[in-house]
């Protein structure tokens, strides 16, 4: 998805719209039928302004957290990392625990996402290629619902988790957050388009169940759009922080919950909170330095799927 | 709904009659197997966001406490009443309309603005696109927990910067615009460069014979950005503005976090929004019934935003009498997943 750019926007998009000068733009090579423009000096110069304000904040967590309180309150403050970043990452741990916050992530995010990409997989099978009465009435249902915020149900969900006995458990974070309207819509509409109708119809002729057909023909067929809903859930799940803040304890939280605990310590350091938060941040921006290509292509795939 | 291709009959079926509608009733066996394949779904929906739901509007009418749930106490409609006479919760709707609005209109325009830019043929494509896609990668805690630093009004680095230009150094926690600003700044940083791709992905998806044609017509490339981009973008401009309007109205976890953690919104409630009031009406106060009521509220609140922004859409659209916007079937990004949370 990212390597291939549609042919798209041949003549137009100069940055006249930013720039504002009609001039500025004649500057620019001409542009080769079908491709989109060639970018000139002034645009890579605006993108590197924003990547830079991009990854700034995250840079300068580095700087903030490699450093003792006493050399931030400088006059002039650094800019540079420094070597007090052990030292402060472990007094950040007996603030908060972060090791198990990690953990805790770890699996919460894990099952929301198999849990979601297998059911919302399932569902969107059903809505794209069978035809069963009311299927219009629950997809829409499914759709509306995607406009109702978290806040609405979290009085009742915290009260049932307690009767459950799942307060202050893992499953009380992950349970309710084991499908998503959303993904039932991308498998959906993914789905109709990738599996050809023929397909299914020849697996029927042949004499395949309708369990067969989603194992031997849509769960192939699904594979990539299986693996962009999982990243997406994901990351999503690991920074989810609404919710488990009010299901679980500071005794046994989510990172995200945990990054709480720090800040609101008994007279907090700015040195240590830094050192904390970028310990628990870290292990995300690994998977995503690894992985942003694949999950801007999901992302850029899951805007035109609709 | 977009036209599936379920509705589409297989055209080669037509010429074979006979087995055809032998094979028309093979293929949709109708059916009833197909529940047992949304049930999954369906059974934790209905379990865990509509039961809750409901549930809510229940527990509005009475007085409940966290410690004793089940003796709810019937009170009618004096929740809403008590919240509509309450100035905090004017005061929440206030800020969370005023920091939705600096936090979503100059996010929205600047997507607009690189997302025209990462349109060009650039070098280093996919670098550009994940590290402006990092600030959505961090979470919103981390995320705030670093921008309160930066924002710290004595140690903090951006009063460094207006320092050095000698510019005035405002109390970004103390004094109410710049902590909105500042909280704005959070979501902005953080939702820019998704909805930039977003913006992206549906600058591609526009036809590059519409630009060949415009441009033999002579237009400006001001007047194909507003006459052909512009107009192919409005389903997935609207469709952003209905996901950051969402957004925006249950804003919780920035100011929550920008005070320590402590949902007072800021000395004076300052950047009190709505989702911060509920969360310290129910888990603060201890008033339940109150925080439900309030949830519900948000909920109109931003049923009639959104209805708003496809009113305005679809006003605009037949002043321009361009058919291009379909209501019904916005183009859907991973937002809605935030969305839902």
């Amino acid at each position: 998805m990212t390597s291939t750019v549609t042919p798209g926007t041949t003549v137009g998009n100069g940055p006249v719209r930013r720039a504002g000068e009609p001039g500025q733009a004649s500057v620019r090579g001409r542009a080769v039928r079908g491709k989109p423009m060639q970018a000139g000096p002034l645009t890579y110069l605006i993108l590197a302004v924003v990547t830079l304000i991009s990854v700034f904040p995250l840079y300068y967590t580095i700087v903030m957290a490699s450093h003792t309180n006493a050399e931030m309150a400088a006059s002039t403050p650094p800019l540079l990392p420094n070597g007090s970043l052990f030292d402060n990452v472990s007094k950040a741990f007996e603030l908060a625990p972060l090791n198990k916050g990690l953990i805790n992530s770890l699996i919460v995010a894990s099952c929301v996402t198999l849990g979601t990409v297998a059911f919302c997989t399932l569902a969107g099978f059903a809505f794209a290629k069978l035809r069963f009465r009311g299927s219009n009435l629950l997809l829409g249902l499914c759709i509306g619902t995607m406009m109702v915020p978290m806040q609405m149900g979290i009085i009742p969900l915290y009260m049932l988790m307690a009767k459950f006995g799942f307060a202050n458990h893992l499953q009380a974070v992950i349970l309710p957050t084991l499908v998503t309207a959303f993904g039932v819509f991308f498998m959906r509409q993914y789905l109709a388009s990738a599996v050809p109708d023929e397909l299914i119809e020849a697996g029927y002729v042949d004499g395949a169940g309708t369990f067969r057909i989603f194992c031997s023909i849509v769960l192939p067929a699904a594979r990539p759009a299986m693996s962009v809903l999982a990243m997406l859930t994901f990351l999503t799940a690991w920074n989810d922080f609404f919710w488990p803040l009010i299901a679980l304890s500071s005794q046994n939280p989510t990172v995200q919950v945990s990054f709480q605990s720090l800040a609101t310590g008994y007279a907090p350091e700015q040195s240590i909170i830094m050192a904390g938060t970028l310990y628990g941040t870290v292990p995300v921006l690994i998977v995503f330095a690894l992985l942003g290509r694949q999950i801007v292509g999901g992302i850029m795939q899951g805007a035109v799927k609709g | 709904m977009p036209a599936s291709s379920k509705t589409a009959a297989p055209p080669a079926a037509a010429s074979r009659p006979p087995a055809a509608s032998r094979r028309r009733r093979s293929t949709r066996p109708g059916s009833k197997i197909a529940y047992a394949y949304v049930a999954p779904f369906f059974l934790v929906f209905a379990a865990f966001s509509l039961y809750p739901w409901l549930d809510t509007a229940w527990v509005s009418l009475h007085n409940v406490r966290l410690t004793s749930y089940d003796k709810q106490t019937w009170v009618g409609l004096d929740n809403y009443r008590n919240l509509f006479t309450n100035e905090f919760f004017y005061n929440a709707l206030r800020n969370t309309i005023s920091i939705g609005i600096i936090s979503t209109v100059p996010q929205l325009c600047l997507a607009l603005g690189i997302a025209h830019l990462l349109n060009y043929r650039l070098r280093g494509r996919t670098f550009f696109r994940v590290a402006m896609l990092m600030p959505y990668a961090t979470s919103l805690a981390a995320a705030t927990v670093i921008f309160l630093e930066l924002f710290d009004a004595n140690l903090g680095i951006v009063n460094w910067g207006l320092h050095l230009l000698h510019l005035p150094q405002p109390d970004w926690q103390g004094s109410k615009w710049p902590s909105q600003v500042a909280i704005s700044a959070i979501v902005t940083w953080r939702w820019t460069g998704y909805n930039a791709l977003i913006y992206l992905a549906g600058m591609q998806a526009i036809d590059s014979a519409l630009y060949e044609a415009a441009a033999i017509d002579g237009a400006s490339r001001w007047q194909q950005f507003r006459h052909v981009t512009l107009p192919g973008l409005r389903p997935t401009i609207l469709f952003t503005i209905v996901v950051s309007t969402i957004g925006a109205a249950q804003l919780f976890g920035e100011p929550l976090l920008y005070h320590n953690g402590i949902p007072n919104g800021g000395t004076a409630g300052q950047y009190q929004t709505l989702g911060l009031l509920m969360y310290q009406q129910g888990w603060t106060n201890d008033r339940l019934g109150l925080a439900a009521a309030t949830a519900w509220t948000m909920f109109a609140i931003i049923v009639l935003a959104v209805l708003t922004n496809l009113f305005l859409a679809r006003r605009r659209e037949h002043k321009l009498g361009s058919p291009a916007l379909s209501v019904g079937a916005p183009v859907v990004g991973p937002a809605a997943l935030e969305a839902s949370r």
